[in-house]
């Protein structure tokens, strides 16, 4: 196993595209954030914004630069050809696949720790000038406090486990563009069939059971009880699309040719 | 040229998975229709909208409730009258709901008048909602106005405050002025000859506020009620002493309305009460658009085939043939785009209709009407926005030459923008400006909601209001397509295939 991820680590770090994308990445995560947080304000007190939830809307762009990093990482190696040595050095697919995991998922976590700490940075900097005060009920956005804790790091999880599940459709699919396709159609097809969708019964079960809105449960500070689904659940479901997802591909690349 | 083009043609049907891709599109197009007829649950009005909705002559759903003291009238007639007074204030400060935040207090609302109470001069069909009128009013905040048949609104002198109305033959002409001696002419409007009522009326929609918060909206607000006090009535060529008499228009619709009174004093009347003269926006409740919201899942399986529809090329080292064959590349790349545009039109037009007509056999009539006319806008509309959208796929495929990023890139240009506005993550004003500049601003070729000026409404993305015309909006994504393609053939040209 330690071969098979040590042989992983190398094929990341020695081209340049995944060092880029774990920048992008970072960056977009940080930007999205930065411009939301300042368009957003605070008119009075108890106007009712979860601040933590604004801080963290570069997620949603950031979760497309790291799913194609992880679609990458599988589809750039049947693009070369290079799946073939790899699976000749590495003739175990579970052992190849969860070493994959282990070098995508400590990739998107270079890519996510700094995006989610600097839409914090951002929003602590921006937010307490949008109305964002005390006086309106909002402390600045403090990493010590549990529930805005639980958000940004609960974010860095979610982009982690979100690469993850790009990771186990790209194996399936074996093609970069369309398990980039695949992953954003997914995931950001339950947004769009919310605003469809009105009778209340079936729009609290989409929010349970679609991979990005379960998961983004997390970033939920306020109101916890009215929720679909409690934030930890919440990234459960989408860690359960994600192990699925691993299964389904690390079957199909058990069970067909390279 | 056209050997080229069917070189492309030749290129894109001989691979299987792109066809099969073309099959998953227009299905998944069809899917989400029936998710989006089946799983409606809301009606048309929203919770304003009681019982059955009166339609007006044209189809369009209105309120039409109000306080009437009226007189028949059965030929030519003029009525006149001074709004002494006119005030609409809302009844209880808004209550929040359950998953709203809490609303400011209300007090400040309550000393305004409500923007869109009206006191004035009316002639009627008869007292059944949605029957043909001609009005003129004082109203809250917006001056004097004619308003005639629901939908039609003139602006006439904001502070006049005497009224009259002449009806002539067939035509209904208003008047206003502020001394009841120099009248301004505000407009006519036509009214069928025959016995009609005439007289003076009140009313006033609720008070609303729209509140918006993080992935939706809510609308609070409670009842309010208007009283108009008003005197100098004359009505030359109403029955001879024919008294006037109060009509609650409209309330066995809305039980919950306050009550209608009106009182006399001698020359003065005071009449009290709710509703609101004025067409349904379609904001709040279903709409017809919502049927191809699948559009996004088409697109996006399509922007996929778009740029791999070049950047397999590549992949496959059968640039180099191609460019062996046809040394302009600037040609092939139009080639493509014709091609890429012309299939990808024909399986957006093939699929939004399909979903049309498969989520309006499910939802039957449940939702904001829209004529046959703006039903062909919304489904070519679509396919166009589909196929335009693909080429613009394929030009940033072009560009970037890698599958995956160009792929992440299309669908987040255009999905997301659209979903942080229609999802009301962003404020109104700001996600106004984002449907202008992004290639989402393209979806409001599908909107079919009118706006209404004499209506009080968040008119914001989050209840599916552009702020884009429909082919305004259509031409921002023209323009990033061009730009992208522009910047694909010059890099095309100048770098090595």
């Amino acid at each position: 196993m330690s071969t098979a991820l040590y042989a992983e680590w190398t094929k990341l770090r020695t081209v340049a595209g995944p060092f880029w994308l774990v920048a992008l990445a970072a960056v977009l995560t940080t930007a999205l954030s930065a411009v939301t947080a300042r368009a957003v304000s605070c008119a009075a007190a108890g106007c009712g914004v979860d601040a933590p939830l604004i801080a963290l809307t570069g997620v949603q762009l950031g979760q497309a630069v790291v799913a194609v990093l992880a679609v990458m990482v599988v589809g750039d190696e049947y693009r070369t050809g290079m799946i073939r040595t790899t699976l000749a050095a590495t003739p175990s697919r579970a052992v190849l696949l969860g070493a994959k995991s282990v070098v995508v998922a400590g990739a998107t976590l270079a890519a996510a720790v700094p995006g989610v700490l600097g839409a914090w940075l951002a929003a602590r900097l921006i937010m307490p000038g949008r109305g964002f005060t005390a006086e309106h009920g909002y402390a600045p956005l403090s990493l010590t406090d549990g529930g805005t804790l639980r958000a940004f790091a609960g974010s860095a999880l979610y982009l982690t486990l979100v690469a993850l599940l790009s990771l186990g459709i790209a194996a399936a699919v074996r093609d970069a563009p369309t398990g980039v396709g695949v992953v954003l159609g997914l995931l950001y097809l339950a947004p769009i069939l919310a605003a469809v969708v009105s009778d209340p019964d079936w729009e609290r079960r989409l929010h349970q059971i679609m991979p990005s809105d379960a998961g983004a449960a997390i970033q939920h500070t306020i109101d916890l009880p009215s929720l679909p689904i409690g934030p930890w659940p919440g990234l459960g479901v989408l860690a359960l699309w994600s192990a699925g997802a691993l299964v389904l591909g690390g079957l199909l690349l058990r069970l067909r040719d390279a | 040229m056209i050997g080229l083009v069917r070189a492309e043609l030749t290129k894109f049907r001989s691979v299987r998975g792109w066809l099969v891709g073309c099959g998953i599109a227009a299905v998944l197009m069809v899917l989400l229709a029936v998710v989006a007829a089946a799983g409606t649950d809301a009606r048309v009005g929203g919770p304003r909208a009681r019982g059955a909705l009166p339609h007006s002559s044209d189809g369009t759903p209105v309120f039409d409730g109000f306080t009437f003291v009226q007189r028949p009238l059965d030929g030519d007639g003029t009525l006149t009258v001074r709004v002494a007074s006119l005030s609409g204030v809302a009844l209880r400060p808004p209550t929040p709901g359950d998953t709203a935040p809490e609303a400011p207090s209300g007090s400040e609302e309550e000393a305004t008048t409500e923007p869109w109470a009206k006191a004035g001069l009316i002639i009627k069909a008869g007292t059944t909602p949605g029957s043909p009128y001609t009005a003129v009013m004082v109203t809250g905040s917006h001056g004097v106005r004619m308003q005639h048949d629901f939908v039609h609104d003139v602006a006439g002198p904001v502070d006049a405050r005497w009224l009259r109305l002449v009806r002539t033959g067939g035509t209904v002409t208003a008047y206003a002025s502020t001394d009841g001696a120099a009248w301004t002419r505000v407009g006519s409007a036509p009214l069928a000859t025959g016995a009609v009522s005439a007289g003076i009326f009140v009313a006033t929609p609720p008070h609303q506020e729209y509140e918006q918060f993080l992935g939706g909206t809510s609308v609070v607000g409670g009842g309010a009620i208007a009283t108009g006090t008003f005197d100098n009535l004359s009505a030359a060529g109403t029955g001879p002493g024919g008294d006037w008499t109060m009509v609650s228009v409209g309330a066995d619709d809305s039980p919950n309305r306050p009550e209608s009174t009106s009182t006399r004093e001698g020359d003065t009347f005071v009449l009290r009460g709710a509703g609101d003269i004025a067409p349904i926006d379609g904001g709040a409740g279903p709409k017809q658009e919502q049927l191809l919201s699948g559009g996004f899942l088409a697109l996006t399986v399509l922007a996929v085939l778009g740029v791999l529809f070049v950047t397999t090329e590549y992949r496959r080292g059968l640039v180099r043939t191609t460019f062996a064959a046809t040394p302009s590349r600037v040609r092939v790349l139009a080639a493509k785009a014709v091609v890429l545009g012309a299939v990808t039109f024909a399986v957006g037009l093939v699929a939004a209709t399909a979903a049309l007509l498969v989520g309006t056999a499910i939802r039957g009539a449940n939702h904001y009407p829209a004529d046959a006319l703006t039903q062909v806008r919304i489904v070519v509309g679509t396919a166009a926005l589909i196929a335009v959208a693909t080429v613009l796929a394929l030009a940033i495929g072009t560009i970037l030459r890698r599958g995956a990023g160009a792929v992440a890139a299309v669908v987040v240009l255009i999905t997301l923008p659209y979903i942080l506005s229609a999802a009301a993550v962003l404020p109104a004003a700001t996600a106004d400006w984002v449907l202008r500049i992004t290639p989402a601003a393209a979806f409001a070729v599908q909107q079919t909601v009118p706006e209404w000026p004499q209506v009080d409404q968040a008119y914001t993305p989050a209840f599916g209001f552009f702020p884009l015309p429909a082919w305004g909006g259509f031409a921002v994504l023209c323009c990033w397509t061009a730009v992208a393609l522009v910047v694909a053939a010059a890099l095309l040209r100048r770098r090595d295939a």
